[in-house]
């Protein structure tokens, strides 16, 4: 078995701010993040297929596959915006870097089959740095529980 | 405990399968299916799992482990055109995966044969795409 780990890049802006708490709450919480114009960054972003090796091709995972996925599905929607402002998920939801990874887990899980239709490979893990020294991870078996825990 | 040494090395190759029309090559690899090849400067590091000797402080001498790298990986892969040069390349097609697979069948008995065990090894072929592996079967489907 093995992992196939491609890195890929997008700029955003947001602020963190939570419609639940208070003005003061907020920048305690969140300080520097809650500044109420935004700020921004450069976004890292790795995705890790795994599975066994195709004997026809040698890869477990076509990298120009997760590339199509990862271009349609993340980056024509994340790039170069205003995570609060233009994505209707991040409307009542804080777009910390937990739930950014969670929502691009999401959306490459809904969409995975449209690239990758077999049994292998499967969505392992999505890391994303917000900086190069904040750096979230988690692994798609986990989103499921997730979704359980807030339904 | 894993402790992880990194080397690199610079190697051109092709994908293409021989078995296969150009035409299907293209479709499946795309530009890495070009018939004279390309290059890549390859990263790879090699984590070992051990317990640190009560003696020296170390699960091993790093000069050693750095030897067996140079010997098992860097002298055969180094500035050579993986298809042409470095079996098994000249049947299996130099993937990343492949030759994941190939380091670790190089690797892991040499360092068996010392006590060694490894754990898993990370390929980068590019800063952007790499590969792991930690030997686990099935290789294929």
């Amino acid at each position: 078995m093995f992992s196939v780990t491609r890195r890929y890049h997008f700029a955003a802006s947001h602020r963190l701010c939570s419609p639940h708490l208070g003005d003061e709450e907020n920048r305690r919480v969140y300080g520097k993040c809650a500044n109420p114009y935004g700020h921004g960054h450069n976004y890292v972003l790795e995705v890790t297929a795994r599975g066994p090796l195709d004997p026809a091709t040698g890869r477990a995972a076509d990298p120009r596959r997760l590339d199509a996925l990862v271009d349609r599905h993340v980056l024509a929607a994340f790039d170069y915006r205003n995570l609060n402002l233009d994505l209707a998920c991040f409307a009542d939801t804080v777009p910390t870097s937990e739930n950014l990874a969670v929502e691009i887990c999401r959306r490459l899980k809904r969409h995975w089959a449209s690239e990758f239709p077999g049994e292998w490979p499967t969505l392992e893990i999505v890391r994303i740095a917000e900086t190069p020294r904040n750096i979230f991870e988690i692994r798609a078996d986990e989103i499921d529980q997730i979704k359980r825990e807030s339904a | 405990m894993v402790i992880t040494r990194k080397v690199e090395f610079s190697a051109s190759h092709v994908c293409r399968n021989p078995a296969l029309p150009d035409e299907e090559n293209r479709k499946l690899y795309g530009a890495a299916a070009n018939p004279h090849g390309h290059g890549h400067n390859y990263v790879l590091e090699v984590s070992l799992e051990g317990v640190p000797d009560p003696l020296t402080g170390m699960i091993l001498d790093l000069k050693e482990l750095k030897e067996i790298l140079n010997r098992e990986v860097v002298e055969p892969y180094d500035h050579r055109f993986l298809n042409y040069e470095v079996p098994p390349f000249d049947r299996v097609v130099p993937t990343a995966e492949n030759i994941a697979c190939d380091i670790w069948r190089r690797l892991e008995p040499r360092l068996a044969a010392r006590g060694h065990r490894l754990h898993s090894i990370r390929l980068y072929e590019t800063p952007d795409l790499y590969v792991d592996y930690a030997g686990e079967q099935p290789c294929s489907r």
